[in-house]
């Protein structure tokens, strides 16, 4: 099953310093050798960000983030793994190698 | 029919855990195991009476249960046209060789008392799934609307689900945090039940204590290893135990020292002490709910207010603040510093925990008592004034306002 895990940032264009981006390595290296790994990046600010809405008769974009909050998805992994117990403590040593909160969320489940 | 209808009661309490626990393991889905668990108890109460009590009640539940369940899976997959039952008969394998006990009920009330639930989520199921009370009692319980009680029951388990918390025991090296987890929403049951009882909110509320007792009594039985585990049984045998003796005749909250020892349930106080002394015969460390016990332990054994071993209440909390640097372990240490050093000194710690408890009402009613101990009437005076204010529980007011007026003026 695979799970989103969100970076929670409440400064735009924060983005980790070396050590915490070196932590990060660590981190990934770790998912890549443990089979949890399928991808992962960081986000540039809310503020480059585009809406799109095409539900219509034409695409219209709006400039901005669809949320405006003082928390902000700073990046995210993709994770693979069996069940949220095995989820939730890779996800607390994501949010140790960010030095960030983070969220954990299921991807709805392909077999079901 | 008396003795028919005493065996299904009997049966609940002693086997719906254990049904809805095998066939959570089974199907892997709480809602299943709960509705096929609520279905052989209902088909046990149309069929005892006339077929007689089966020699193994549990048993012949869950394998009435598991029927159930099999019915439910094969209507909903015609429905959906899915086929899953390829997926039952051979889906419930990998789980059961997993985890450090081997024991379903332990791994329904790990799943309920799971972590990435909110706490009042985890009460709930826990109550509902283990404890086996219908939502409605859950609901009359906690004051709150069925349906209310019933969609926070709804949520977590669709929770359960769609994230997939496992119906596992935790790893060894996750127990100890996870044992505590499952003590804290047992702990809160208690409490629940214990700080609002006699408070003219009815029976159901002080059944909650009972069954917060029977859970605790449940986890030791599973975990009869666990230090932490015979601790909160103790800490709840004996402040349970003090029960009678705590709402006085004219319905206000009568403190330890106040209370009739007398009205005590004494085989409550003995199987306390009983499980206070086997931890300390182990010469293990004790965890935070050990030494509450202890410290209960020592206050029952005193016949007499006058005849408590103060000096060792006070190096049990020593010990608890070496563990929990929390104010109010803090405060409840002051206050038993007052008895074995005198008011001054106690008022002198309490004092230094202003700025962490000036919202606490226990905080400024424990300076009222000291201040009116010290002959400082106006001051105390005004501390009961705010322990009024900051209180939220009817006895404990009336507690309160009582004393503030026997002020000498």
């Amino acid at each position: 099953m695979q799970y989103l895990i969100s970076v929670i940032d409440v400064q735009p264009g924060s983005p980790g310093n070396p050590t915490e981006m070196a932590a990060i390595d660590v981190f990934n290296e770790r998912l890549r050798a443990e089979g949890h790994w399928v991808f992962a990046n960081g986000l540039a600010s809310p503020s480059a960000a585009t809406v799109i809405d095409n539900r219509g008769a034409e695409a219209v974009f709006t400039d901005g983030p669809f949320l405006e909050s003082k928390e902000y998805v700073a990046g995210f992994w993709i994770i693979e793994a069996p069940d949220l117990d095995v989820a939730l403590k890779l996800a607390a040593e994501g949010s140790k190698s960010c030095n960030r909160k983070v969220e954990v969320r299921p991807c709805l489940d392909q077999e079901a | 029919m008396r003795d028919v209808s005493e065996a299904i009661s009997q049966a609940h309490r002693e086997e719906w855990a254990t049904v809805v626990a095998v066939l959570s393991s089974r199907f892997g889905d709480l809602d299943v195991a709960e509705e096929a668990a609520s279905e052989a108890f209902a088909t046990a109460v149309e069929r005892w009476p006339a077929d007689g009590v089966p020699p193994k009640p549990g048993a012949w539940l869950t394998t009435t249960a598991h029927r159930k369940a099999i019915d439910r899976i094969r209507r909903e997959s015609k429905r959906d046209g899915k086929h899953k039952e390829a997926q039952l008969a051979s889906g419930d394998d990998s789980s059961e060789s997993l985890g450090a006990i081997d024991d379903e009920r332990l791994r329904l009330i790990f799943t309920c008392c799971h972590p990435a639930l909110a706490m009042d989520a985890r009460v709930s199921l826990t109550l509902r799934m283990v404890g086996g009370l219908t939502v409605a009692e859950i609901a009359r319980a906690f004051l709150v609307q069925e349906t209310t009680m019933g969609r926070r029951i709804t949520r977590a388990k669709a929770k359960i689900k769609a994230a997939r918390i496992p119906f596992r025991v935790p790893a060894a090296e996750d127990l100890p945090a996870r044992v505590s987890g499952v003590l804290a929403v047992l702990f809160l049951i208690f409490n629940e039940g214990y700080l609002t009882s006699g408070l003219g909110t009815g029976p159901v509320r002080d059944d909650l204590t009972a069954e917060a007792i029977r859970l605790t009594r449940l986890v030791r039985v599973l975990m009869p290893q666990d230090g932490e585990v015979a601790g909160l049984l103790a800490l709840m045998l004996l402040t349970e135990a003090r029960r009678p003796a705590r709402i006085s005749a004219s319905g206000d909250l009568a403190t330890i020292d106040e209370q009739d020892r007398q009205a005590w349930d004494s085989a409550l106080v003995a199987e306390g002490h009983r499980l206070v002394r086997e931890r300390l015969a182990t010469g293990v460390a004790p965890g935070r709910y050990q030494i509450l016990a202890a410290i209960n332990a020592v206050h029952t054994s005193a016949h007499d207010v006058r005849d408590t071993d103060w000096s060792q209440v006070v190096a049990l909390y020593d010990q608890l603040v070496r563990l929990d640097a929390s104010p109010i372990i803090a405060l409840n240490r002051a206050i038993a510093v007052a008895e074995l050093d005198g008011p001054e000194v106690s008022l002198a710690a309490v004092d230094g925990l202003a700025d962490a408890l000036a919202g606490y009402h226990a905080y400024h009613a424990t300076r009222a008592h000291l201040l009116r101990r010290l002959g400082r009437s106006q001051e105390s005076y005004a501390a009961y004034d705010k322990a009024i204010d900051l209180s939220s529980n009817a006895a404990e007011s009336a507690s309160l306002t009582r004393r503030r007026d026997q002020l000498p003026s």
